[in-house]
């Protein structure tokens, strides 16, 4: 059995008394995409959030067993979490640039580490706008605000941003259901492209964009993985009865 | 007859605003019609940049640089004090302190913005000024620095509620974006939050110096009143507003004293309208975003 | 401790010391000024005129005063505000009246006290003759008050659904109608907060009044609109600069203080109280 990049063991999340994530079992390849599909509420953007413990910015969150990275549990106390969402890296639903320009906005998490020069910094902008496909359209003006793109745009920066860190495992949070259908291909294109360098987990409610560019798709149905396998066969030959008839539309 | 009455309405409405404008130009003219006066006798060269301050002498004479110099020199203390700790307190209210801790200290900081300036100026002319005395072996504690501290505390209100707001109006999405990039709580306040923030903010201080350059009683009882150039912290100065505050009573309608300190008074109204022109300003570029 | 944790350590530390220090000058400055005045209230103080030249006595006609005073001018700027405010919420046409009323009113707001009370003084006490009274005083304060009644009356009516306004005219009400039956009720708790708060400002004006209808020392307590009055601000003031006999006139100003703050503070505790209960009890 490969080991999995990324691992949860008996993964439970409480949001106060309200039990969310139940007993979660999940195990993502590395340099491969996996999908994480379900109703609205099933969890899934939760799920997506635990890996990069992004949930611990809410007070009344409460998790127990362990997410591995690379076998090591990231919510142990020893780990420093800021280095952890440096090498878990997050793109969001609606993209977030900040109110700067193009090149800082990609240089944030670099700059941050302080440990970069100059040089080396500039070096990773440019070639973290080149994997994002964006180079092309900002590469005049990385001084103009990243606010003045438009939404696929800003998105692709968002991507940029993101990959500028070099992180092990991308994560998006449905990252393309906020943006045009040109735009939403673009993006999906681009996944495909950047799975040879980074591990992507993408959230999406939609059933088809899971079936076009996964090569695993988990399902989640009330805070519970259901199902998971290889895309072709949990679309084709589905195991659950709750996966086939959301896959069919009985629901979702 | 129904639109007899809404009509009716519309119109005392109209005209309660319209009595707004009237009551601002009444006192725009009124000051500007007494002040102008004395620059018939003085150029106003002289007024605003002469350093010689005597109104009661005969002849008189009403440089009054170096009151306005009073003025600026104490608020910009006070500045100096309520910016730092007006700005850390809402940055730590806004961005670190608990629901609770937020509960209880806004409160209070709203309490501490409504005690009048009359008590502050007790509390810093009976306690605050002979402790600075006493620390500082000065001959009197009435001086720069005892007003500034008081006048400092006095808008650190202004400053903490305006940019906690402000501070409160940047997207949680902002803050996602930063921490999902491995950057920690305090860099993502010091380098996305605040610069964010920067509008609010700026207004907040600026309004905190019209407050402060137009602030009487605060520096009537502390600042020491005397209308020579400063030359150091511990000296006592006189500002504009002490100035006319102390001495209207001891003017007679029509005197040149009378007309100089009205002529203070347009200086007065004119900085804090130019504050205050600024600051709408940048809201604006605030709003634009 | 790696350089960017001890960065946040610090720093986080900085901005509670910040929190820290503003609320220690507030309990510092509470504490001397209650601690010095506290002794000298009592009934007698309250409800007493000064004796022996001021260095014995109560304050009463100071408080009767700044009573008056408050309610005199509260009560000319609170029509006009509100109906200013009604003004800006639900006409406001055309625009550009709307922006030279707006203009004025910001204007106004950061006018400094003593320019009022020059203002006042020019045209209440000298040209319309009152002379120094109630009567100039209360109007000065009213216009000092107008731009906080109307911004906060405004915001008052702003934070009533537009629903509602657009239901009572679909029910056939003219504009006037539901401005009066839906929109005013719905703000008024808002509104009532607004003008408590200008309660606890005017009240603890000097700067306007020291010109246009304070003295040190009046005989009687005021029956007119025409009479100069003592009030609460001014009698300490006075009492610390004009005053003689500094062992028995500081402690009474400091009493004076405790009774203005208690007044000042317990008003706008009131309000602070009232409008979270209404946040709670809203249903909408």
């Amino acid at each position: 059995m490969v080991d999995n990049q990324l691992q949860t063991t008996n993964l439970n999340l409480w949001f106060g008394n309200n039990h969310v994530l139940h007993d979660v079992n999940l195990g993502i390849k590395g340099k491969k995409i996996t999908a994480i599909i379900g109703p609205s509420g099933c969890g899934k953007s939760t799920l997506l959030r635990t890996f990069n413990r992004m949930n611990d910015l809410i007070p009344e969150a409460k998790i127990t067993g362990e997410v591995l990275l690379d076998g090591e549990n990231v919510y142990n106390p020893k780990v420093d979490v800021t280095s952890i969402r440096t090498r878990i890296g997050m793109v969001f639903q609606k993209p977030n640039p900040f109110p700067k320009s193009i090149y800082n906005n990609v240089a944030y998490g670099l700059v941050i580490q302080k440990k970069y020069r100059k040089s080396e910094i500039q070096a990773r902008v440019e070639e973290s706008l080149k994997a994002a496909w964006i180079w092309e359209e900002v590469k005049d003006r990385l001084h103009e605000s990243a606010m003045s793109l438009s939404g696929g745009q800003q998105q692709r920066l968002c991507i940029a941003r993101a990959l500028a860190n070099n992180p092990e495992v991308l994560l998006l949070d449905e990252p393309t259901s906020a943006l045009d259908p040109q735009s939403t291909a673009k993006i999906e294109e681009l996944c495909l492209d950047l799975k040879n360098r980074v591990t992507i987990l993408i959230v999406t409610h939609n059933i088809a964009q899971a079936g076009r560019i996964s090569d695993y798709t988990a399902y989640m149905y009330l805070g519970e993985l259901v199902e998971f396998g290889e895309t072709n066969k949990v679309f084709t030959v589905p195991q659950d009865k709750r996966t086939e008839a959301y896959l069919t539309g009985v629901y979702g | 007859m129904k639109s007899y009455k809404e009509n009716l309405f519309k119109g005392i409405t109209y005209t309660s605003a319209l009595f707004v404008l009237f009551f601002l130009l009444s006192i725009i003219s009124s000051i500007f019609k007494e002040g102008i006066t004395i620059f018939g006798t003085i150029g106003i060269k002289d007024f605003l940049l002469g350093t010689a301050y005597y109104p009661t002498q005969e002849p008189p004479k009403f440089g009054v640089f170096s009151l306005i110099l009073g003025s600026v020199y104490v608020t910009a203390g006070a500045l100096l004090i309520a910016i730092p700790l007006g700005l850390g307190a809402a940055v730590y209210i806004a961005e670190i302190a608990s629901l609770k801790i937020k509960e209880i200290t806004k409160p209070i900081i709203e309490l501490l913005a409504g005690i009048p300036s009359v008590v502050y100026g007790l509390f810093g002319i009976t306690f605050l000024a002979p402790a600075i005395r006493q620390w500082f072996g000065l001959d009197s504690g009435l001086n720069i620095f005892s007003a500034s501290i008081i006048l400092g505390i006095m808008i650190i209100p202004i400053i903490t509620s305006m940019s906690e707001d402000a501070l409160n109006t940047i997207p949680k999405e902002l803050r996602e974006a930063s921490l999902a990039l491995g950057a920690n709580k305090w860099e993502t306040i010091t380098k996305i939050i605040i610069p964010a923030a920067k509008s609010g903010i700026i207004g907040s201080i600026l309004l905190g110096f019209g407050r402060a350059i137009g602030e009487t009683m605060v520096v009537l009882m502390v600042a020491g009143g005397s209308a020579q150039i400063p030359h150091s912290i511990f000296s006592s100065v006189r500002p504009m507003t002490s100035a006319i505050a102390a001495e209207m009573g001891e003017t007679v309608v029509g005197d040149l004293h009378y007309y100089a300190l009205f002529a203070l008074a347009m200086v007065l109204f004119v900085i804090t309208l130019i504050s205050n022109l600024i600051t709408e300003l940048v809201f604006l570029k605030q709003v634009k975003k | 401790m790696n350089r960017r944790k001890l960065s946040q350590y610090v720093g986080i530390n900085l901005l509670r010391l910040c929190l820290l220090i503003t609320i220690a000058f507030l309990f510092l400055f509470l504490y001397i000024i209650i601690s010095k005045g506290i002794g000298v209230i009592s009934w007698s103080f309250l409800t007493q005129p000064p004796l022996k030249g001021m260095t014995e006595g109560g304050i009463y006609p100071a408080l009767v005063g700044s009573f008056w005073l408050t309610l005199l001018a509260i009560t000319i700027a609170t029509p006009l505000g509100i109906s200013t405010a009604i003004f800006l919420r639900c006409y406001g046409k055309p625009k550009w009246l709307m922006q030279i009323v707006r203009i004025s009113i910001n204007t106004l707001a950061g006018i400094p006290s003593i320019v009022y009370g020059l203002f006042g003084l020019a045209v209440f006490v000298n040209l319309l003759k009152f002379n120094v009274s109630l009567i100039s005083g209360a109007l000065t304060l009213a216009i000092l008050a107008l731009p906080l009644i109307i911004n906060s009356g405004e915001e008052a009516l702003r934070s009533v659904p537009g629903e509602f306004y657009d239901a009572s005219l679909a029910l056939g009400a003219t504009v006037s109608q539901t401005i009066m039956r839906v929109l005013i009720p719905t703000a008024l708790p808002n509104i009532l907060t607004g003008i408590i708060i200008s309660i606890g400002r005017v009240a603890g004006e000097t700067a306007p009044i020291m010109f246009t209808a304070a003295t040190f020392y009046t005989l009687k307590l005021p029956h007119s609109l025409s009479d100069e009055i003592m009030a609460l601000p001014y009698h300490i003031y006075a009492l610390i600069t004009e005053g003689t006999h500094a062992e028995s006139q500081v402690p009474i100003a400091y009493g004076t203080a405790v009774v203005l703050l208690f007044l000042v503070l317990g008003i706008s505790a009131l309000a602070i109280i009232i409008r979270y209960r209404i946040r709670k009890k809203r249903k909408w």
